[in-house]
């Protein structure tokens, strides 16, 4: 597949590195002279000098037969017109951005990017789930049903410990899916289910109501 | 009417003084606090700090009741960023931006954003004037 990355930095450099490795055409474009001379030192003749927002440069580097574009420059903005020139003016089939600013990635879905990749967010999330005494952590986003799987732990002197799943306010849209306990297996919860302390829930829900849910998880 | 300014650079502080003098209500966007010295003292409207493609920075600025939103800042992206948000997000009715590269512009215009590239614009008044 012909790929074309624009942004050379580390992770452009990587990924056009993972993906010559499993065999893919790549093209990187790079602003830096330096820096476009490093990867073609490093990896071959794959690195072309110049603005990766440009037409100009965008037609030299043959991005109308590219299958896929990625941009992963360090602002959200030239990701943005990037990917926007590529779908737009060369009707590649498949754009990618990066972005930094969490809250881009429903600007640049509406704005007809494909795919959006917050660095920030997977540092947060895999941070999230280091720390032990947080009381929600995000699993996996199910993007295009506006779903999110997510894990709560139920704390020892939790309001629920003692309650029946029926009992407690679960939020419309939210299902329960698994709970976890230590030296158990996991069981899949039903109405009369009884929450314990230390459970750890899996469940599904949406962006909106996964405050609600974790209030009535954990009480209080 | 409502107008939010992004960028207070030359022509961004004598667009906002020129409609604030007409009576209109002016809020101008910029990164840096120094850029305002290019405001006339008497500038009426409202000067913020912000960064005009941080949606919050817009809201501040008051851009769910504009009228008008100008992308004015030095970078072409941001300027079209800043632009496709005001219209598509918050539906602005009028959105113009500046886009100094020609290419970029005419994508941009006939994707629905109303762009200025003073490179062509400036470009073909020299050429007129030597022609003269």
């Amino acid at each position: 597949m012909y790929i074309i990355i624009v942004g050379g930095g580390k992770v452009g450099y990587y990924l056009a590195r993972a993906l010559l490795d499993e065999g893919h055409e790549i093209l990187v474009v790079e602003k830096d002279a330096d820096r476009s001379e490093f990867i073609c030192g490093e990896l071959g003749s794959v690195c072309t000098r110049g603005d990766g927002c440009e037409v100009a440069t965008l037609t030299e580097a043959g991005t109308g037969r590219a299958e896929m574009f990625i941009a992963v420059t360090g602002d959200d903005e030239d990701n943005l017109v990037a990917c926007q020139v590529a779908k737009h003016k060369f009707n590649v089939p498949r754009t990618i951005a990066r972005i930094s600013n969490p809250n881009n990635e429903t600007i640049f879905k509406k704005l007809g990017i494909d795919v959006t990749v917050s660095s920030t967010n997977i540092i947060l999330e895999n941070i999230e789930e280091e720390v032990p005494t947080h009381p929600l952590t995000h699993l996996l986003n199910i993007r295009d049903k506006g779903l999110e799987i997510v894990e709560i732990k139920i704390p020892p002197h939790s309001t629920t410990v003692g309650k029946a799943v029926k009992e407690l306010p679960l939020p419309q849209g939210s299902v329960l899916s698994l709970i976890i306990r230590s030296q158990q297996k996991p069981i899949v919860p039903t109405a009369d289910t009884i929450l314990q302390a230390e459970d750890q829930i899996i469940a599904a829900t949406t962006p909106e109501s996964e405050e609600a849910l974790r209030t009535a998880l954990r009480g209080f | 009417m409502k107008v939010v300014i992004m960028g207070c650079g030359r022509v961004g502080a004598r667009l906002a003084g020129l409609l604030d003098i007409e009576g209109h209500s002016v809020a101008i966007l910029d990164t840096d606090d120094y850029s305002f010295r290019r405001l006339s003292p008497d500038f009426g409207g409202t000067a913020l700090v912000g960064n005009g493609v941080d949606e919050e920075s817009l809201k501040k600025a008051g851009i769910e009741e504009a009228d008008v939103f100008v992308a004015l800042t030095q970078g072409d992206n941001r300027n079209v960023m800043a632009a496709q948000i005001a219209k598509h997000i918050f539906n602005v009715p009028k959105v113009v931006c500046r886009i100094y590269d020609p290419l970029r512009r005419e994508l941009y215009n006939s994707l629905g954003i109303e762009a200025f590239s003073p490179t062509t614009i400036f470009a073909q008044m020299l050429k007129e004037k030597l022609e003269r």
